[in-house]
């Protein structure tokens, strides 16, 4: 073949092929992260000399025998070897499982993420009901903390020294040091139950069944988790800006006479925003994986609640259960955040 | 009997919220109406807080953590046997009134106590006619046999208690899962002559079988309508209250049950005409809600959280809505004679001697947490006597000296070492193990505190003889609350050798003592009841002879009494709850 140029294959092309190779990671990754959670419950308490019994006597009651432990390990499973308990897992996941009431059989359709023992219901329901709880106070307070955090920021730098910025850096630095089970409980007592301008805790009404209910439920714990979290980004945004607002090519836009705002938000603001989205990526898939701290403060039933309590209560199905919905979240969030740097900056190449 | 242990939360941080709540001063205490009984310090405790009739209203119970169940087959917490009187009766209950005649048992579901024949191993009850389920249908014996039936089921429901298990003679029973009779009806123990009789066959005589008849097992349940693990997510009632709406792990409503006759029940005023439960609520969230009266009853009845206390104690005005409880709970240290030098019992009664009683109440709160412990039976189970062998009460900071001459009777004139063994997530018992560690080193006893989580300190740790014994556990924390106050209830699983299991799951951990089994089985053959609470003294002074316990603390809990409820007094035979059947609104 002559030497020259090569022709570049069109774009959509490069960025399926990525976009494909990142999902089989990511499937890799999970059956990775399901073999090691599963291999901490599971294994690593028989390394420190536990037994079948001992195992199970984490789902008996208090004045259990040594016959109804048997009998409980058995049923369980635990004295099958690992790798048939692992496949038993994998395969209730995408076959489903069937478990004993007592009197009947009832069906754990798949994904069957687990059965527990201690509140006898399939995991994978709960966690479904559970994701929309957490699902609305990331997402709500995800608006709130990017739209204050970034605007923050940017007026900020752009009035670098002045009250304002003093103040507003001022703020952010109580934000991010209070700990949000202080100001929660803090905001509670005055804005709930002093005021009674907002829900108490534990208040939770999902969307479909009320939208103002909804919305004025998690109103408090929204801007408490924003405020906490709203800080890191005007931080960032302000030292970004900064940054870029010192770079030639603004003085080259400003000087071509555009206005003022375009040259903020379109040149400055956009080169500012690829650590912006980085952290926005990390931050939102852990708060996705539960947010336990402000569920707990909150007493709101969401996904990191239900991590607490099953650990609490020593449900192993529900933490393993948790654990792999979780990790699934911040797996996804990262590969979207990468897919969203060739969108905002078009010098990362997909290679 | 088990109480969801109070978890914890950040002191510093919640003092803090509620110092600030503080500064906004108080709109709790209502002495402004003129017809509604002025609030007082413990005002519940041994009579009844206004005291009333009036019906209506919607009760809010919030708890900290979640039911073991529901199912009355399937539930040991003692709040739990408190708020079943909502949808359930059992056979024979707890008087519902203040003071010691609380600890009396009064007929509910059947008309009389049992009545025993054959050297009381054999117990008949007559049901009370009219009793109906919420849908309509008639209870009756074999209803409360076949909830018995399926109570002996641990595989299905592991959590309750066992004395059915362990007393009826059950043939081979398993569970009417596995019952090959048609009705289900095949435990051959317990027989239904007709609808109202009901008669249980016992292995061994048992006096205090009225005890059992009190236990939610014996609450009826339709064989009709049992969906095994299921039926938890709707318990048919048999009380004046039914289950509306039920959200597993967030909360669940009850209403009035239209099918319950007052006429057939005496016990249950029914005041409210709703009672609304929330689960998983954060603790201090939940005293912050009690205070400031947006939530009547914190369901847990551990007392309030640690920041709370502090607070209430100081206030004038919010003490006068707090009642302290006295449970039938004792902390102690257990001792262990399988592992060395405790193997002598002058090296045990050394550890006894040398503790310092006073610090060891501090480790748990100081007076509001409790009094100094000087035997294991709590002052209020009748059958307690003063028994204070090593003088606790009049050395409370230890003997020193007495201590010592023990340790050179026991050949260990300089003192020895051991392990103590806490529950890690426990401050007061980490408290209570570095406060030994002081007193007891001032003797010359070292001791090495070893923590363990306490999911598993009694199924695995402290609880599991061999681990004990081969890890060197010589002082082991401990602490137990009776099922019911009676001297069975509270000793049996702690002081009977015969109970103790290689498997682990021991809360019995150092006492084996033949003359204590001997004088145990004795009682449970006495019917006459002074003669019988006699025996319980007995028991309790010859453990503290062998000194394998170290009492500590006789259990107190703080506890708020919301402006919002009428009709409010604690109830000893509950273990010092309120006695949330008869609560009422303001």
């Amino acid at each position: 073949m002559a030497g020259g140029a090569t022709r570049r294959p069109p774009r959509p092309n490069i960025v399926l092929r990525y976009v494909i190779r990142r999902l089989l990671a990511a499937v890799l990754l999970l059956f990775v992260v399901s073999v090691v959670t599963f291999g901490i419950f599971f294994y690593i308490p028989r390394l420190a000399g536990a037994s079948a019994e001992d195992l199970a006597s984490r789902y008996v009651g208090k004045t259990a025998n040594e016959a109804q432990l048997r009998v409980m390990a058995d049923k369980l499973g635990f004295y099958d070897p690992l790798y048939v308990q692992y496949g038993r897992f994998v395969k209730g996941i995408v076959l489903g499982a069937n478990y004993n009431t007592g009197p009947t059989t009832v069906r754990c359709p798949a994904p069957c993420f687990g059965y527990s023992f201690i509140t006898q219901n399939p995991v994978w329901p709960d966690l479904v009901d559970r994701m929309r709880v957490t699902g609305s106070l990331a997402v709500g307070a995800a608006i709130i903390w990017v739209l204050f955090g970034v605007s923050t920021g940017v007026l900020s730098a752009l009035r670098k020294g002045s009250i304002f910025d003093r103040m507003a850096m001022g703020t952010a630095l109580a934000g991010v040091s209070l700990p949000i089970f202080w100001t929660g409980l803090l905001t509670l007592s005055i804005f709930s139950y002093r005021m009674h301008l907002t829900a108490p805790g534990g208040s939770y009404t999902p969307i479909t069944e009320n939208p103002a209910e909804w919305a004025y439920d998690l109103i408090l714990p929204w801007i408490t988790l924003a405020f906490l979290i709203a800080a890191a980004y005007a931080r960032l945004t302000r030292a970004g800006m900064l940054e870029t607002m010192g770079e030639d090519y603004i003085r080259t836009a400003r000087a071509k006479g555009l206005p003022e705002r375009t040259v903020v938000v379109k040149h400055g603001l956009r080169a500012a925003l690829t650590p912006i989205t980085t952290i926005f990526g990390l931050d939102l898939g852990l708060l996705l994986g539960g947010a336990v701290l402000t569920e707990s403060t909150f007493s709101l039933p969401g996904m990191g609640k239900y991590a607490i309590d099953a650990i609490v209560n020593n449900d192993l199905p529900k933490v393993l259960g948790v654990t792999m919905v979780g990790a699934t979240f911040i797996i996804f969030a990262n590969l979207i955040v990468d897919l969203l740097y060739a969108v905002i900056d078009p010098r990362v190449r997909l290679s | 009997m088990k109480r969801r242990p109070a978890v914890a939360a950040v002191a510093v941080g919640a003092a803090l919220v509620l110092g600030f709540t503080a500064c906004g001063g108080n709109k709790t205490t209502g002495t402004n109406q003129p017809n509604v009984a002025a609030p007082e310090f413990n005002a519940a405790v041994g009579k009844v807080f206004a005291p009333s009739t009036k019906k209506g209203g919607t009760l809010k119970f919030a708890n900290s953590g979640d039911w073991d169940s529901l199912d009355p087959a399937d539930t040991y917490y003692g709040y739990s046997w408190d708020f079943i009187q909502f949808y359930g009766r059992s056979l024979v209950m707890f008087t519902p009134k203040p003071g010691p005649e609380g600890n009396k048992l009064t007929p509910d579901l059947a008309e009389t106590l049992g009545v025993p024949s054959d050297g009381a191993k054999t117990w008949t009850y007559k049901l009370r006619k009219g009793v109906k389920f919420e849908d309509g249908t008639a209870i009756t014996s074999k209803d409360v046999k076949y909830a018995v039936e399926r109570s002996l089921d641990k595989e299905t429901f592991p959590n309750g208690p066992t004395y059915y298990n362990d007393f009826l003679d059950l043939q081979g029973y398993t569970s009417p899962y596995k019952d090959t009779a048609p009705d289900k009806l095949g435990l051959k123990a317990i027989e239904t002559p007709d609808d109202q009789t009901i008669v249980f066959r016992l292995k061994t005589a048992f006096s205090g079988f009225d005890y059992f008849a009190m236990l939610p097992a014996s609450i009826p349940v339709p064989a009709s309508k049992d969906t095994g693990t299921k039926y938890k997510e709707h318990v048919v009632s048999s009380g004046p209250y039914k289950f509306e709406t039920n959200e597993l792990g967030k909360k669940f409503t009850l209403v009035r049950n239209t099918n319950w006759d007052p006429a057939t029940d005496p016990n249950r005023p029914a005041l409210p005409d709703k009672i609304e439960v929330s689960l998983n609520v954060n603790a201090d969230d939940i005293d912050n809600r009690l205070i400031s009266g947006d939530l009547d009853v914190d369901i847990a009845g551990t007392g309030v959280q640690a920041a709370t206390q502090g607070k209430i104690l100081a206030d004038a005005t919010l003490k006068k809505n707090a009642d302290t409880a006295a449970l039938a709970r004792l902390w102690y240290v257990s001792v262990n004679p399988d592992v060395a030098p405790l193997d002598n019992i002058h090296c045990r009664k050394a550890v006894l001697l040398a503790t310092d009683h006073d610090s060891y109440l501090r480790a748990y709160g100081g007076e509001a947490g409790g009094d100094i412990a000087t035997s294991m039976l709590p002052p209020q189970i009748p059958g307690a006597e003063k028994i204070d062998l090593y003088n606790f009460l009049s050395k409370k900071n230890g003997d020193a000296d007495a201590a010592k001459k023990e340790l050179t009777d026991c050949g260990q004139a300089n003192g020895f070492e051991t392990n103590m063994s806490y529950r890690a997530e426990r401050p007061k018992e980490k408290a209570l193990a570095e406060s030994l560690q002081q007193s007891l080193g001032k003797v010359g006893i070292k001791l090495t505190l070893k923590p363990f989580p306490q999911g598993d300190y009694f199924k695995l740790y402290a609880g599991k003889p061999d681990y004990a014994k081969n890890n060197k556990l010589g002082l082991m924390s401990n602490g137990w609350g009776a099922d019911w106050p009676d001297g069975f209830g509270f000793l049996q699983q702690i002081v009977d050798s015969r109970v103790i299991r290689a498997s682990g799951g021991n809360t019995n951990l150092t006492v084996k003592i033949k003359d204590v089994d001997d004088l145990l089985d004795k009682a449970l053959q006495t019917t006459d009841t002074p003669a019988r609470e006699k025996v319980w003294g007995q028991i309790d002074k010859r453990v503290m002879e062998d000194a394998v316990v170290l009492p500590g603390v006789w259990a107190k809990v703080l506890l708020f009494r919301s402006p919002n409820l009428v009709n409010v007094f604690i109830s000893d035979g509950l273990g010092g709850f309120y006695q949330y059947g008869s609560l009422g609104k303001k």
